[in-house]
């Protein structure tokens, strides 16, 4: 009985946590529109960002915005194949010594703090890519490295997970149809973890949209809108954590930051809209 | 997912300013108590209880090494200095949850605060100046060349006599005190062109330092080896001695401010940080210059004249 009373409360305060988060991020975020009078068009369709320009303040976030998608999409891009194939590896293809190695390097990844990611990132990626690939190293590409290798822990645990729970008999019954190993994984295995694989990859994809720090050292904080992979460009994120101290407490400047806050919230609600309508399609 | 952290640690933080702000003066942990000792032949009032302290990040360093002398010098004061940018400082010395808000503008140019509630005391004061990767190869620039190098017009450093290099901006994010000094004092209110963007001066400096054709500002106290060029304006060094006389224009103060008089601890913190010692020794170990030496002096507008 005591340990029911215990549970629910944990639910309860859980559960009031989120709510509150939400009512509380809602209402700030909403304060530079309604008060503040900011056009919600201008602020989610202008690019043009100079919020402390006092005779002609500008609020067009979408450079932010659309750093944000970039950086979240390519790292995607970039660390699904990377991890379900590495999950592939540790369930099909070496299940015994390919998860005693390739577990720890990945729980290991999962350790490391964001802020030494970004510091690596600065002190060795950013060079590297001046030099050798072109542009100023802070750049699109940079953060999406940094974020790749990041996300790459959610989406191999998550994936190698749901390739794992597939029933023994799917296998069984596809090599006795006489198709090989690589045909069962390809036309068998992978289609029937597929809602799984997805999830995988949103919730890595939600990780990298809210990664603050690492992405900040090293994507250059850039207004603009990037036109190609080696500019330097900016996340909502970093924009926040930017200016988040500089600016005072119910200021305009400090409002549209909460409002950039929001549209976090938002999309990571809608993210995990997507996993649950993905998780709502699996049917085995 | 980390963002939601961080937000719910914010809300949590906005809750307890809340919660301090409705508990008002009961609160507040300015607890000070005189007590004449004068008994035991000390002249020295025995002060005690503690101090929160609260803002600019380029001051921190500052007020915390010089509240762990005046800890030394009273046990039984605890100070608690902490970062988080002048925006902080000021809202929360305005809502009355520290006693003393540190910040590296007047309380007058930031929005949203109640500038004649907060008494101003200018505790220091910092030079600020263009730096320049030293393979650019100029040691002096122009005002007006300047404007144009920030502002976008100038693209080469070729053009101002130094290497053929492309010019690359390093900012401060827009709401920094530091980056609103520069443009205000060295661009004379120009709007700096878009560039990498950096929160903190040790990674200015060290983007400076890396990349060719790099041109950030940084405060007096940065320069402290050659990894980077400060660079003379209109042939005036950035130097102490010009700061202090007025004729190097990018400098700025330092300001503590507290709600109301100060009292209590707080007076004796902010008058222990004016003494003749901290503010030749202390201020010059940290790369500041002494308020006290100024032979100018400006306004919340940027008015400058002789003292």
């Amino acid at each position: 009985m005591r340990g029911k009373v215990l549970v629910i409360l944990c639910a309860v305060i859980m559960i009031s946590a989120t709510i509150s988060i939400t009512i509380f991020l809602g209402s700030k975020g909403l304060q530079s529109f309604i008060k503040n009078g900011v056009s919600l068009i201008e602020f989610i369709t202008s690019t043009h960002w100079n919020p402390t320009n006092k005779a002609n303040p500008e609020y067009g976030a979408l450079p932010f915005i659309f750093g944000s998608f970039a950086v979240t999409l390519l790292s995607a891009l970039v660390a699904a194949p990377l991890g379900i194939g590495g999950a592939i590896f540790m369930t099909e293809i070496a299940p015994s010594w390919g998860r005693k190695i390739l577990q720890p390097v990945i729980e290991l990844l999962v350790g490391i703090p964001s802020v030494v990611y970004g510091f690596i990132g600065l002190t060795v990626l950013v060079p590297f890519i001046r030099e050798h690939v072109g542009g100023l190293g802070f750049s699109l590409l940079s953060g999406t490295i940094v974020l790749s290798i990041m996300i790459l822990p959610t989406i191999t645990t998550i994936a190698t997970d749901a390739m794992s729970s597939l029933p023994k008999s799917l296998r069984e019954g596809s090599y006795a149809l006489g198709a090989t190993r690589w045909q069962t994984i390809r036309k068998v295995l992978i289609p029937a973890a597929l809602p799984s694989l997805m999830t995988a990859i949103v919730l890595g994809m939600s990780r990298a949209f809210g990664e603050a720090l690492a992405v900040q050292m090293v994507i250059g904080n850039v207004r603009n809108l990037p036109s190609s992979i080696l500019d330097a460009s900016a996340t909502l994120t970093t924009i926040i954590t930017l200016n988040m101290g500089h600016t005072t407490y119910g200021s305009v400047e400090n409002n549209t930051l909460w409002s950039m806050g929001f549209i976090l919230l938002v999309m990571s609600f809608a993210f995990i809209l997507l996993i649950r309508y993905l998780s709502s399609r699996r049917k085995l | 997912m980390k963002s939601l952290k961080k937000f719910s640690l914010l809300t949590l933080l906005a809750a307890l300013m809340v919660f301090a702000a409705a508990c008002g003066g009961g609160a507040s942990t300015d607890k000070t108590e005189g007590t004449d000792t004068k008994t035991n032949g000390q002249k020295n009032k025995e002060l005690s209880g503690s101090l929160s302290v609260s803002g600019s990040s380029a001051m921190q360093p500052l007020i915390a090494a010089a509240a762990e002398e005046f800890m030394n010098e009273n046990p039984n004061v605890d100070i608690q200095v902490q970062a988080g940018g002048s925006g902080t400082g000021l809202s929360q010395v305005a809502e009355g949850s520290v006693q003393i808000g540190n910040s590296d503008v007047f309380a007058e140019e930031k929005e949203g605060i109640p500038a004649d509630k907060l008494v101003d005391h200018k505790v220091a004061v910092v030079g600020m100046t263009a730096a320049v990767n030293p393979k650019v190869g100029i040691k002096d620039i122009k005002k007006e060349d300047l404007m144009k190098v920030f502002t976008g017009k100038i693209t080469n450093w070729k053009e101002l006599g130094g290497k053929d290099q492309k010019i690359v901006l390093v900012n401060r994010p827009d709401s920094s005190g530091t980056r609103a000094i520069f443009n205000k004092f060295a661009l004379d209110g120009a709007t700096p062109a878009e560039g990498i963007t950096e929160d903190s001066s040790n990674t200015v400096k060290k983007i400076i330092n890396e990349t060719d054709g790099a041109v950030g500002y940084l405060a007096f106290s940065y320069f402290t080896d050659n990894s980077v060029t400060p660079l003379s304006i209109d042939g005036v060094k950035p130097t102490a001695e010009n700061v202090q006389s007025g004729d190097f224009p990018v400098w700025a103060y330092q300001h503590s401010y507290t709600k109301g008089e100060a009292e209590g601890l707080a007076k004796a913190f902010l008058v222990y940080l004016m003494s003749n010692d901290i503010q030749t020794s202390l201020l010059k170990e940290q790369g500041y210059l002494p308020v006290t030496k100024m032979k100018v002096e400006r306004d919340a507008e940027g008015n400058q004249k002789d003292l």
